[in-house]
C-alpha cells in the first residue's frame, strides 16, 4: 500500500508526462506481483462492485471525527472529493500497519457477505491504521473511482516501456476481459488471456480536430470524404459464434442495443467492424437529443424502441475472416467493406456511412456547410494510403467540424467552485429573454482564462444581489457567447430547453445586456434541428 | 462590546481613539503584523512591536512615524491600558490586548500556536473578547508538525538534486521565507528572492539572527542554484524566470497544500503543508484557552467557523473585514535575469 500511495503522489506531483510514466515504469519494476494486475485494473476503470455504500461510509467518517454533518458537507465543498475529505477530517491513526494492496483489495471485496457492523469494523479500523495519503487511497479503493490523470495510452506506454512489449498488443491486452485476481501481471501484459477470449475490441483509431485549411493537406484525390456523425463511436465485434458492441468509452454496451443483435447471423466469425451508433428514423439521422434517450439504461420500452431506433453506420472494417487488417491501407478496407455490407439485409440499420465526393477543397468545404441539414458534425478526413492506428496519430485522420452553435446569454447566478476553485466565483448560469423577463438557459464554468475569472469574480464579489447559500444573484450586466453542439427539448429547465455541452466561448465586453438572445430565437433553432429527423 | 467597534475604515477602539489594522487612513494605527493586508500606506502614525518597525520601514518606506513596544509591556492611551502579545505567525507579529475598567479585549491579527523555531511563540491571552482569524477554519486544515515537513522538503530537494534538478520553494517573503531559512539551515546554501534578501537584511539590521543567504543577481550562475536551494515569493512561482533555470522544479509552501485540488491549480511539482496560521485544532485551542465569553471571527471560513463556534457554546460572531489575502497583495519586482555560465 505504501508503494502504491507513494505512485500515486509522484504521478500528482508532476504534470509531465514524462515524469509520470517514468514513476508508473519504477513502481511496475518495484510492486508486489499480485499487486500490479489490480492497479491495471484499477487505471483502466475496471470497478469492483462497492463493498459498503458511500452513505454509510460518509456517515461513519462523520461520526468519528466527531464534527457535525453540515460541517462535514462544507469541508466536503471546499475540498471537492470525498474519499480526500473523509482522510483529512478524521483523527490521526492510532497504529500503522503496512499491509500490501492487494490484501487491502481482496478484504474489501470480501466485505459483501458481512453484516453492517462488521463491515463498520473493518472500515474503522482499516482508517486507524493508515496515515492521511493511505486513508484516501484506501477510500478511493472502496469507491472504484480511481481517476488520477493517468489516461490509457499513459499506461498502455509505461506498461510497453517496463516490459519491452509493442504497445499496441499491451492495449489489446489490457482492454479485453479479465479479473485480476484471475491473471498475473506477466500473463496479463504478454496477452496470455486475449486469444481465448473472442470480445476484445481493438483500440479506436482517433482523429484531430483540423486547425488548419485543408489545403495544406495536398491533393484531394489522396483524401476520402465522410460525413461526422454525433453519436456513439462503436465496435461491432463478432467471433465464435458472439457478437460484441463496444463503445468507445471501452464499455461493452450490446445488451444497449437490440436492433443491432441480428448481426450476429448476418456478420461471418472474425469480422469487426468501426462506426457510429445513431438513433436512424425512416433513413434519417436524428439529432443527439433524441440517441441520449437511449444511451445508458438497464431496460428499454418499446416507446424508446420506436422513437429512437438504433442504426450503425459503419466506416471501417479491422478485421475480417480472423486476419487484423489494420496494417491495410483504407482504400482497401473501405472497399471490401462496401463488399460485406452489401451482402446484409436490413440495410436501413447497418448503413454503409456515405462516401462524400469532390474534386476541389473549395467544393467540399461548401458541401460541409449542408452538415446541420442531416444532423452531422462536419467532415471527416481519411488518407486513402493511411493504416488503421491505435489512438490518436496527427496526420492521416482529421475532423473538420462546421462551428458550434452560439447564443449571447446574460450572467445571473454565480457560485464558488469547488476543490481547485473553491477560492473564486468560477460556475455561472446564463439567461437569455423572455419578453421583458430573463429566463435561464445554460450553466458553464470552462473557457475562461485565469485573469478573466479573476476579473469576473470581483464583478460577483460587488454586485451581488442576494445569497443563497453559496449562489450569488448578480446584476444582469456581463454578456456571454455560449457555445453549444445542439439542443434539446427539456422538461426539467424552465426554458423547455436544454443545450449540448455548453461552455462559455467569449466574454462579449462589447455587448449589453439588452442586446442578448431571446428564448423565440432558440426555439426556432430547435424546431429547424427536428426538422431534419 | 463597548471597547471595539467594527468600522469600514478597520477595528476602532473609540475610548483609546486609535485603530487596529486599519484599511484605510487613520490618525493612528496600530498594526498586528507587518503582511500586506494588515497594514497600509498613509497612516499617520503607527505603533506595533519593535521588529515589526523594520518591516513597515521596508514596505511603506522610511518617512513613517513609528512607536514601538517590545511584548508584555503595557502603555496607556487616553486611558486605554494596550499591551503585545506574541501571536507566532510571523517575527514581530503581536496580538493587541486591550483592558478598559476592567474589560479585556485582544485582537490577534493572524496567528499559529506551533511554535516555528523564529518567531516568539504564540501565548493565550485571557479576555473577555477575543477576535480571532479563521484562515484554516474547516476541520480539513490539521497540519503534521514542522519537523515532519521539513524532512519532507529536505528528501524532496535531496531528489531534485540526484535528478539535476533545481529546487524552488515557493514561500511569502515575510515570514515562510525566514522559517524555511531556519528550518534548512546548514543543509545546502540558500539563494533567495531581492524581496526575501531586502527584509532578511533589515530583520539582520534590527538584531534578529537569521541563517546566512546568497542574494540572486544579474551575476548569480545557474549551475549555482541548481546545487543549492531557491526561495521566491508566490508571484515569482509561474513566471518566466523559473523556466529559465536548470530543470526547475517548484515546491509551495502554504496551507492551501493539504488539499490535493490546491496542490495541482498552482501547478506546482510539489506542495508542502507548513503554513503560519492555526489549523483547525490550533484555532479551537486557542480560542478555548483566552476563556473568552465572545469571539469575533474577522476572515477566512468565517460563516463556518463562527456558526461552529455558537454549536459548541462559544459565542461568536462574524464580521467583516478586508484580512486575508497576503499572498494576492505582495507586490513583487522582476527577478534579473540569471546568466548561463559560459565557462
Amino acid at each position: 500500500m505504501r508503494r502504491f500511495t507513494e505512485l500515486i503522489q509522484q504521478l500528482e506531483m508532476s504534470n509531465k508526462t514524462n515524469d509520470k510514466i517514468a514513476a508508473l515504469v519504477s513502481y511496475f519494476n518495484e510492486a508486489d506481483e499480485l499487486d500490479k494486475p489490480f492497479v491495471i485494473a484499477m487505471f483502466t476503470g475496471k470497478k469492483p462492485k462497492r463493498p459498503v455504500n458511500t452513505s454509510l461510509i460518509r456517515q461513519w467518517a462523520t461520526e468519528l471525527s466527531g464534527i457535525p454533518d453540515w460541517l462535514f458537507a462544507e469541508s466536503y465543498h471546499s475540498v471537492g472529493d470525498l474519499s480526500e475529505t473523509i482522510a483529512l477530517v478524521l483523527p490521526p491513526a492510532e497504529h500503522l500497519t503496512n499491509r500490501k494492496l492487494h490484501e487491502w483489495i481482496n478484504d474489501l471485496a470480501g466485505l459483501h457477505s458481512k453484516d453492517e457492523d462488521d463491515k463498520k469494523a473493518f472500515i474503522l479500523n482499516a482508517w486507524n491504521s493508515l496515515e492521511t495519503q493511505e486513508r484516501f487511497i484506501f477510500n478511493k479503493l472502496i469507491s472504484g473511482n480511481f481517476r488520477i490523470g493517468v489516461s490509457n495510452k499513459m499506461l498502455v506506454n509505461a506498461l510497453a516501456k517496463q516490459s519491452d512489449t509493442d504497445a499496441n498488443k499491451i492495449m489489446h491486452s489490457i482492454m479485453g476481459k479479465w479479473e485480476p485476481t484471475e491473471i498475473t501481471y506477466n500473463d496479463l501484459v504478454g496477452g496470455a488471456h486475449v486469444n481465448t477470449n473472442s470480445s476484445w475490441p481493438y483500440p479506436f483509431c482517433l482523429a484531430y480536430a483540423l486547425e488548419m485549411e485543408p489545403s495544406s493537406l495536398g491533393q484531394p484525390n489522396e483524401w476520402q470524404a465522410e460525413w461526422k456523425w454525433d453519436g456513439i463511436r462503436g465496435q461491432i465485434v463478432k467471433r465464435n459464434g458472439e457478437l460484441f458492441i463496444w463503445s468507445r468509452g471501452e464499455e461493452l454496451v450490446t445488451a444497449q442495443f437490440p436492433e443491432l443483435h441480428f448481426l450476429v447471423d448476418e456478420l461471418e466469425d472474425g469480422t469487426v467492424l468501426d462506426g457510429e451508433i445513431l438513433s436512424v428514423k425512416d433513413g434519417n439521422v436524428q439529432a443527439f437529443s433524441i440517441l441520449q434517450q437511449r444511451l445508458n439504461r438497464k431496460t428499454i420500452n418499446k416507446v424508446q424502441l420506436n422513437d429512437a431506433p438504433i442504426g450503425f453506420y459503419t466506416y471501417d472494417i479491422l478485421e475480417y475472416q480472423g486476419e487484423d487488417l489494420r496494417e491495410q491501407t483504407m482504400a482497401f478496407r473501405r472497399n471490401l467493406l462496401e463488399k460485406i455490407i452489401s451482402q446484409i439485409e436490413k440495410k436501413d440499420i447497418i448503413v454503409l456511412s456515405p462516401v462524400v465526393s469532390f474534386d476541389r477543397w473549395e467544393q467540399l468545404a461548401e458541401t460541409r456547410q449542408g452538415a446541420r441539414k442531416i444532423n452531422s458534425e462536419g467532415i471527416m478526413l481519411k488518407k486513402l494510403e493511411s493504416l488503421y492506428h491505435a489512438g490518436r496519430k496527427r496526420g492521416d485522420w482529421w475532423k473538420w467540424k462546421i462551428n458550434p452553435y452560439t447564443v449571447d446569454t446574460v450572467m445571473i447566478y454565480a457560485q464558488k467552485g469547488s476543490g481547485r476553485r473553491a477560492n473564486f466565483f468560477t460556475d455561472y448560469t446564463f439567461a437569455i429573454r423572455d419578453g421583458d423577463k430573463l429566463i435561464t438557459i445554460a450553466k458553464a464554468y470552462s473557457g475562461l482564462t485565469d485573469k478573466e475569472i479573476k476579473e469576473v469574480n470581483s464583478f460577483v464579489v460587488k454586485n451581488a444581489i442576494e445569497k443563497f447559500g453559496p449562489v450569488r444573484t448578480v446584476k444582469p450586466e456581463l454578456v456571454f457567447e455560449i457555445a453549444f453542439e445542439g439542443i434539446a427539448e427539456s422538461k426539467r429547465h424552465k426554458a423547455g430547453l436544454a443545450l449540448r455541452f455548453p461552455r462559455i466561448a467569449r466574454w462579449r465586453k462589447d455587448k449589453k445586456a439588452d442586446e442578448i438572445n431571446t428564448l423565440e430565437d432558440l426555439r426556432q433553432l430547435l424546431t429547424s434541428t427536428l426538422a431534419n429527423s | 462590546m463597548s471597547l471595539l467597534r467594527f468600522t469600514n475604515k478597520g477595528i476602532y477602539c473609540k475610548k483609546g481613539d486609535f485603530y487596529i489594522d486599519p484599511w484605510q487612513p487613520v490618525d493612528l494605527a496600530v498594526t498586528t503584523h507587518g503582511h500586506a493586508d494588515h497594514v497600509k500606506w498613509g497612516n499617520k502614525a503607527y505603533l506595533c512591536h519593535d521588529l515589526t518597525k523594520p518591516i513597515l520601514h521596508q514596505r511603506l518606506g522610511i518617512d513613517l512615524k513609528i512607536e514601538t513596544l517590545p511584548y508584555n509591556k503595557q502603555i496607556d492611551i487616553n486611558g486605554v491600558k494596550l499591551s503585545l502579545f506574541p501571536a507566532g505567525h510571523v517575527i514581530g507579529s503581536s496580538q493587541i490586548r486591550l483592558e478598559y475598567k476592567g474589560e479585556i479585549c485582544v485582537v490577534s491579527g493572524d496567528y499559529k500556536v506551533e511554535y516555528d523555531g523564529i518567531s516568539t511563540a504564540f501565548e493565550p491571552v485571557k479576555c473577555h473578547t477575543f477576535v480571532s482569524e479563521s484562515t484554516f477554519g474547516l476541520p480539513i486544515y490539521k497540519w503534521h508538525p514542522q519537523d515532519l515537513i521539513f524532512s519532507q522538503i529536505k528528501s524532496w530537494i535531496s531528489n531534485n538534486h540526484d535528478q539535476n534538478k533545481t529546487s524552488v520553494l515557493v514561500a511569502y517573503s515575510l515570514g515562510k521565507a525566514q522559517r524555511l531559512l531556519k528550518g534548512l539551515e546548514g543543509y545546502s546554501s540558500i539563494y533567495v528572492h531581492n524581496s526575501i534578501a531586502n527584509l532578511n537584511e533589515a530583520f539582520i539590521r534590527a538584531g534578529v539572527d537569521l541563517p546566512e543567504t546568497i542574494r540572486i543577481t544579474a551575476d548569480t550562475k545557474k549551475e549555482d542554484l541548481q546545487k543549492g536551494i531557491v526561495i521566491v515569493p508566490p508571484a515569482l512561482a509561474e513566471g518566466r524566470w523559473i523556466k529559465n533555470l536548470i530543470n526547475g522544479s517548484t515546491g509551495v509552501c502554504s496551507g492551501w497544500m493539504q488539499v490535493r485540488a490546491s496542490r495541482r491549480w498552482r501547478s506546482a511539482d510539489a506542495g508542502f503543508a507548513l503554513s503560519d496560521h492555526a489549523d483547525w485544532p490550533g484555532l479551537l485551542s486557542a480560542i478555548k484557552a483566552t476563556q473568552a465569553e465572545k469571539i469575533f471571527v474577522t476572515h477566512g471560513f468565517t460563516a463556518t467557523f463562527s456558526k461552529y463556534l455558537n454549536e459548541i457554546g462559544i459565542d461568536s460572531e462574524e464580521v467583516k473585514t478586508q484580512y486575508g489575502n497576503e499572498e494576492e497583495e505582495e507586490k513583487i519586482e522582476e527577478q534579473p535575469t540569471v546568466k548561463e555560465d559560459l565557462s
